[in-house]
């Protein structure tokens, strides 16, 4: 291979890897977390991209525009709506086994799917980049690359490195892994632990909509395309170690680079590369890479 | 006086009962998909069958038209069942489906099994007028192997010396890019690569950084639907659109040019249908369609709807609206000459369209005729035995 595409597949990797940490962050946080097998995780996901597309026109209207006031108005009612979701229904899951958990967030799937159809229609829509990120860089004599996919590249670093500050140097972070470890041991000390879920849910939903609103003009929109991911996500999730930021970082981007190069090396079995990782990676550590607590 | 009665009663009823097939309605049963990605194909091929029929005041030779429906759901593991619902529950006489071409295999089988006459309005798989072929089953829409064999063609008349193709890993896609292929070859070209990646992924910068490094002379592919949407922006969002020209079959730009935009204009693409057709049958088509359905625009899944009701209608008048006489309505079915929007067709020993596939370019948001890519191309029905 020549290096100069060697080295342009490897940056190819390197953004799919951090996309795919931004999806899957917010799994890590619901599932490894707060236990809950969040089978809906891809509708909240799905849920940000509609929302960029649909809102487009009313921030246009109210807010003077702009793909960002659009990204963060997205994010602020996706943080209301996970904070209710939690409130109403994923509150009285906590101690019920995870059969209930599978039932109850796989029925949230297909409402969400159906509110979308009723809602926005099932067509696809393609989402044109904000003017400031739609140059491109040349990378070789016949290729260019997107500004806009340094740009997610760039948030996804961003957001990584936010959640690792949070969870490891603040006061919310420590309460959240003590949470974590002993749910009944930091009620006892007088934290609110009900509340505190309810917080760590709400990101959890606001960063599967940010990944969902940040990738929709490279991704579009469509029906389904929140079942596409998820699978994917569980599989860093699980990879990573439940629980650990760490873990998914590098997880994804395992994934991006066997995915990225198995692509390319072995089209016939691509499909299954990355499944294989993780039976070779549960085969020497069954708790995956970083196993926390 | 009882019994008199009671004969008398039973004596009218067979009397009813015997002369009843002649007044009786033509049972057909949609099994197409209400729900899902392809729902609005589903929609449009319903909404092309009813306006053929409209247009016929509501009868075929005479009999109304009675109609059952059942959603396929897109998936192949419920083909089967969903197909003897309308098969025995139903009891209908034609059965019209489907998309997917999947599910349009079960079909096929299971339409074969019980003896029950199928009209395909879209699914393309080469398998069902190839090895499957049977004299229950036409097609009224394409195979595969029909655009992409064209555009191989239009390409090796471009001059273009190498090409590289790139689909899902999937029949539909293999099918289209081995057309191309064989038209391409057998024009002089070489295809120096098949790229290809799990359906339905999209994740394709890397195949794009592969298509880059090999710089063939041009691009084929087959993608539909949401795929096709962000194939087409990836591509020219990767620069490559200024350097090797992409060509593609044509669901690659068929009901997605809202959302590709910008990045689609100028595609070549291949099908048997496309806008701006100089036709007084299209025109008449498009015409009485938008004035039924004002909220949908016509496009070439309601063109394969309302060639499959043509189809039925020249079998029914055959026998008389006798829809029993399976044998005799298949033979007029088999040599029908379809006056379709598209231009007319007739159907192939395997039962599918030789037709004149369109070449095509993205303007706007139409897919404007520009010329004919193949006149009157028949797919080679490979195994067929009929």
């Amino acid at each position: 291979m020549d290096p100069v595409i060697f080295l342009i597949q490897c940056l190819n990797a390197v953004q799919y890897g951090l996309l795919l940490f931004l999806i899957a962050s917010g799994l890590t946080l619901i599932f490894g977390i707060m236990g809950i097998i969040n089978l809906a995780h891809g509708s909240f996901y799905m849920v940000g991209a509609y929302m960029a597309f649909a809102l487009q026109p009313a921030v246009e209207h109210y807010l003077g525009g702009g793909f960002v006031a659009t990204v963060a108005v997205c994010i602020l009612l996706t943080t209301l709506l996970g904070y209710l979701l939690e409130w109403v229904f994923f509150s009285y899951l906590y101690t019920r086994d995870h059969l209930q958990q599978v039932l109850m967030t796989y029925g949230l799937i297909l409402v969400f799917e159906e509110l979308r159809s009723i809602l926005v229609g099932n067509d696809v829509h393609g989402i044109a980049p904000p003017p400031w990120l739609s140059g491109s860089i040349s990378l070789s004599d016949v290729m260019t690359y997107p500004v806009y996919r340094l740009f997610i590249s760039a948030v996804c670093i961003l957001v990584a490195t936010a959640l690792y500050l949070v969870l490891t140097r603040t006061r919310l972070g420590m309460k959240i892994r003590a949470g974590a470890s002993n749910r009944e041991m930091i009620s006892s000390l007088g934290v609110n632990i009900k509340r505190l879920y309810r917080i760590v849910f709400a990101i959890g939903v606001a960063l599967a909509a940010l990944a969902g609103a940040i990738a929709a003009p490279v991704t579009s929109v469509y029906p389904g395309m929140g079942n596409a991911i998820l699978i994917v996500s569980f599989v860093i999730v699980v990879i990573g170690g439940i629980g650990s930021i760490r873990g998914a970082f590098l997880a994804a981007m395992l994934v991006g680079f066997v995915a990225t190069f198995g692509q390319v090396f072995f089209p016939q079995v691509a499909g299954m590369l990355v499944y294989l990782l993780m039976a070779l990676i549960l085969l020497f550590k069954p708790e995956g890479l970083f196993h926390q607590g | 006086m009882r019994k008199i009665l009671i004969s008398t009663a039973l004596a009218l009823s067979l009397g009813l009962a015997c002369t009843s097939p002649a007044n009786a309605t033509v049972k057909v049963g949609f099994m197409l998909p209400y729900s899902g990605t392809y729902a609005k194909l589903g929609e449009a091929i319903e909404n092309g069958f009813k306006l053929y029929i409209a247009e016929q005041g509501g009868k075929l030779a005479g009999q109304d038209i009675e109609y059952f429906k059942v959603d396929d759901e897109s998936d192949p593991s419920k083909a089967t069942e969903n197909a003897n619902r309308l098969i025995q529950r139903d009891k209908v006489d034609i059965l019209v489906g489907t998309v997917h071409s999947g599910v349009a295999l079960a079909l096929a089988k299971a339409a074969k099994a019980s003896n029950t006459t199928l009209i395909i309005p879209n699914a393309g798989a080469d398998a069902i007028t190839g090895p499957l072929c049977s004299k229950e089953i036409f097609r009224t829409s394409f195979t595969n192997w029909q655009p992409g064999y064209a555009m191989g063609e239009v390409a090796a008349k471009k001059g273009y010396k190498t090409a590289v193709t790139i689909t899902w890993n999937y029949a539909a896609g293999k099918e289209a890019t081995d057309g191309f292929k064989e038209g391409f070859e057998k024009g002089g070209g070489k295809v120096t690569k098949s790229l290809n990646l799990p359906f339905p992924k999209v994740e394709f910068q890397p195949l794009l950084t592969e298509i880059a490094a090999a710089k063939p002379d041009a691009v084929f592919t087959f993608f539909a639907g949401g795929g096709a949407v962000k194939f087409v922006k990836d591509y020219a969002d990767a620069g490559l659109r200024q350097t090797i020209p992409l060509l593609g079959s044509g669901f690659l730009t068929d009901g997605t040019l809202d959302a590709q935009g910008a990045a689609a204009q100028g595609l070549l693409t291949t099908l048997h249908y496309a806008d701006g057709l100089d036709n007084p049958k299209d025109k008449a088509f498009r015409a009485s369609y938008i004035k039924t359905y004002p909220s949908i625009a016509p496009d070439v899944y309601a063109v394969q709807g309302y060639d499959a009701a043509q189809l039925l209608a020249t079998g029914l008048d055959a026998v008389h609206g006798d829809a029993g006489k399976k044998a005799e309505m298949r033979a007029a079915m088999a040599g029908a000459t379809i006056d379709s929007p598209r231009g007319t067709f007739k159907l192939s020993k395997a039962g599918n369209p030789i037709q004149d596939i369109y070449l095509r370019e993205v303007h706007g948001t139409v897919n404007q005729v520009i010329g004919v890519a193949a006149k009157a191309l028949a797919d080679p029905a490979r195994g067929c035995k009929l």
